[in-house]
């Protein structure tokens, strides 16, 4: 369960970093008045829908992070047996990449408000998005082509169990992402398109995050990267 | 000595109006609606629902264990199947949902001065989902093989296996789906309580300002979002083991001389996982039973509360605490002793924040101006329980006490005691206190004092010669226990007396659901601020709050929640939204 403490950790210092900017330490049955004159921070400036989707980002955080201190706990057992990483899982990768890079130019390009490159952006991004996709997929396909089921053995059943929960959410994103795309061919008011563009862009990068981490943990890198930490520690 | 300083010049409230979704039908008003109180209704109304299933259920068991042989259709597998579904119910969709579905949805934005949650579409999504998990829940009493009878923490490998009802069958797994759903719903409703108070605030409302009851709502919630993901996890994990053949948590099986498919898989990462999960879940109820349980004793002692600082501090620590002693309860599971020893302690230190807040809410009430209200009796019969079922807590966390009590009644008795009477004591309380401003109308109070004394010294009825049995070795989790030498004539007679009481409590509960709804339209007219209380809620312009909460302007807050018997004030109370200094000790030092 190590992983999934040291997640939260990192969560409990954000946690207290922003409660030590809250002014635990007033006395408040002595300061009476509209607080505005006396406190600084009040409610955070950034978008509500961007601290909404934060707040979800960590739990999905979270999330990964508990299937990882699964697979370290399973790992350990004896009838674990690495199974080859498809190569194909690297394109898919490259696309999870090219994905995020066209959303980002989407979202500077809202910034300056140069519509074609939005949309252009946008749609290179779905599509990136649905052929990552279209690779896993064909990378669970060869997987048992060669003989590696779902319940033939731990390692698979994790590989497929994490690889197909971020699927799932890069589907969920691109429900989000179809909506933005028909809002720029529609019009949408510039603002809010913005917003929207501005929170895929968040989401995807997230998700890319979160594969890195993922494809790492089951190529069995970040079995090896722990075992060198803890010889150094050792 | 009457020092009233004029308010200073205020701007008006430069809150921009918020974009509120305003309902165009009967249908979206009413039951696809997005305004948050009429969410807490419908979460409210669907847990009090499943709850009473629960309440049933309960009584099935007690028939059995008072009465053994006495009734032909209490199977041993029924039996377990009431004890899994009471269990599962009560903690998750009762519990959980009521205090932060239902008190949440409601108490958050009126507290903090919103019109309405942040995300409103978002939040009535969770509510018809946490619906269709209950009705996937329900819908295991009629599937084949019936409900799941694995027990409420679902321990594999029996969980899915031939033996435990529902094991082979659909019970278990309408369970996990059912579960499934509700942390997806709860993680939607979530997102909008903690959003809420980030960022809904109205002009004024600094954190320190909050009322305790919103402080334990948010950090109960920021708690659910970061542990129901190990429930999910885990729920996920089994489903494929049952429906696929995988082997997450199964080990190799021989069943029936049959060697199962499953090979190596790991039970007691299961019981990580669950505990994970499942400890802190014991605080994300207990935190908002903590927070409102501070604003019903303020408000009915008519004293500030003591030590709001130290009050918050002590919810964040031990909100904190509570994801580092989840191995406590797996003492029994043959762990390293060190593993208990780091988790002994660790559980021995969630005492301090906690007796903080026990000192604090006695020291309220010292030299308060008291009423008794139902609320109060409530509050206080809540101190007390609290108290009771943490004291055993204590002796539970030690490894050397909990190894040979963990499987008998006491462990039973315990846990009742302290994450289901006492939070169930608070709800009561809340239901009292905050009735009139959800209807317009008070609970009836004969029949509510009737309510409060047959519960609270029924509870103390069923559950003090349950810790009595337990110590005498009575196991927990047996159907029946008829020839053996722990049960003594007297363990059996104590057993058939706790059945009795059980039946009684139960019937209370039936009495306050009667005045919950004669009340709608025959209590007594109670106004706007029944209580005199200071918290925005009371200062609504309409009762019930009407769509949008505050009518043309948001109010700006002055104050802190706790302004009772102020010096020099007129009243005895001040509403956080009044401008003006009052007291003439109120001198920053």
């Amino acid at each position: 369960m190590s992983v999934i403490l040291v997640f939260l950790l990192v969560i409990a210092g954000f946690a207290g970093w922003w409660l030590s900017h809250q002014r635990l330490m007033t006395k408040p049955w002595l300061e009476q008045g509209a607080a505005g004159d006396f406190v600084a921070f009040d409610r955070s400036g950034l978008p509500t829908a961007k601290i909404g989707l934060g707040v979800f980002l960590a739990v999905v955080g979270c999330l990964f992070a508990l299937f990882t201190s699964a697979y370290f706990m399973r790992m350990a057992l004896s009838d674990w047996q690495p199974l080859p990483m498809p190569r194909l899982l690297w394109l898919n990768t490259g696309m999870l990449v090219l994905s995020s890079i066209a959303l980002q130019c989407a979202s500077v390009a809202a910034r300056k408000r140069q519509m074609d490159t939005v949309r252009l952006g946008l749609a290179a991004a779905g599509l990136t998005a649905i052929a990552f996709l279209v690779g896993q997929l064909m990378a669970w396909r060869d997987l048992t082509a060669d003989g590696y089921f779902l319940a033939s053995n731990p390692a698979n059943s994790f590989f497929y169990l994490i690889t197909g929960m971020h699927g799932l959410h890069i589907v969920g994103g691109l429900v989000g992402l179809s909506r933005t795309t028909a809002g720029a061919w529609n019009g949408a008011r510039p603002e809010r398109l913005r917003l929207s563009v501005e929170l895929c862009a968040m989401y995807w990068h997230f998700l890319l995050f979160i594969w890195l981490a993922i494809f790492a943990l089951l190529a069995g890198w970040a079995a090896t990267f722990i075992d060198i930490c803890r010889q150094l520690l050792t | 000595m009457v020092d009233i300083t004029p308010a200073d010049a205020v701007p008006p409230a430069e809150v921009a109006e918020m974009e509120l979704y305003h309902p165009h039908s009967w249908w979206t008003k009413y039951v696809f609606s997005q305004d948050a109180k009429v969410i807490a209704i419908q979460y409210s109304a669907t847990a009090t629902a499943i709850g009473l299933v629960a309440l049933v259920l309960s009584w099935l068991m007690r028939l059995q264990l008072g009465f053994p042989g006495t009734f032909d259709f209490i199977t041993p597998e029924a039996y377990y199947q009431f004890i899994t579904m009471h269990g599962m119910i009560m903690v998750i969709y009762l519990l959980t949902a009521l205090f932060l579905g239902g008190f949440g949805n409601y108490l958050i934005p009126l507290m903090v001065g919103a019109r309405d949650m942040v995300f409103p579409y978002v939040n009535m999504l969770s509510y018809w989902i946490y619906l269709l998990a209950v009705l996937v829940l329900v819908s295991s009493f009629f599937a084949p093989g019936g409900p799941t009878g694995a027990g409420w923490t679902l321990y594999p490998p029996q969980a899915i296996m031939t033996g435990t009802p529902g094991g082979q069958e659909w019970g278990i797994i309408l369970m996990l789906v059912s579960l499934i759903l509700f942390i997806i719903g709860f993680t939607m409703g979530g997102l909008n309580y903690v959003v809420t108070v980030l960022q809904g605030r109205t002009r004024g409302m600094t954190l320190m300002r909050l009322p305790l009851t919103v402080w334990g709502i948010f950090t109960a919630t920021v708690m659910a979002l970061l542990a129901f993901p190990a429930l999910f996890v885990a729920c996920v994990m089994m489903l494929l083991d049952r429906a696929l053949g995988t082997s997450f948590f199964m080990p190799a099986v021989v069943e029936m001389g049959e060697q199962l498919q499953h090979n190596g898989g790991s039970p007691i990462l299961f019981q990580h996982l669950f505990w994970f999960f499942g400890h802190p879940e014991v605080y994300i109820v207990a935190l908002p039973a903590f927070g409102i349980v501070s604003d019903l004793i303020s408000t009915h002692a008519r004293k500030n509360i003591f030590g709001y600082r130290m009050m918050v501090w002590a919810i964040v620590g031990i909100g904190a605490l509570s994801f580092v002693v989840w191995a406590h309860h797996m003492y029994v599971s043959g762990m390293h002793p060190y593993f208990g020893f780091f988790f002994a302690t660790t559980t021995l230190i969630i005492a301090i924040p906690t007796a903080i807040k026990v000192y604090n809410w006695v020291l309220t009430l010292w030299r308060g101006d008291i009423h008794l209200t139902i609320p109060m009796l409530f509050a206080m019969a809540f101190i007390v329980t609290f108290v009771n079922g943490g004291l055993t807590g204590l002796f539970l966390g030690n490894v050397v006490v909990d190894v040979p009590l963990s499987d008998t009644m006491f462990v039973v008795a315990h846990f009742h005691m302290v994450m289901g009477v006492a939070p169930i004591l608070v709800i009561f309380g809340a239901i009292y206190h905050w009735y009139p401003k959800v209807t317009g109308r008070m609970l009836n109070e004969t029949l509510g004092r009737f309510h409060f004394w047959v519960t609270f010294v029924g509870a103390y009825l069923i559950f003090f010669p349950m810790h009595y049995i337990g110590l005498m070795g009575v196991p927990r989790r047996y159907a029946e226990m008829t020839d053996v030498t722990v049960m003594t004539e007297s363990a059996h007679h104590l057993n058939s007396f706790i059945s009795i009481m059980a039946f009684i409590v139960g019937f209370a509960q039936i009495v306050f659901l009667f005045n919950l709804i004669w009340s709608i339209r025959h209590g007594r007219e109670a106004g706007g601020n029944p209580w005199r209380a200071t918290t925005l809620e009371w200062q609504t312009p309409q009762t019930p709050p009407a769509h949008g909460n505050f009518g043309k302007e948001l109010p700006i807050v002055y104050r802190w929640a706790y302004d009772y018997s102020v010096p020099g004030a007129k009243e005895d109370f001040i509403p956080q939204n009044m401008p003006g200094t009052f007291g003439p000790s109120r001198e920053p030092a």
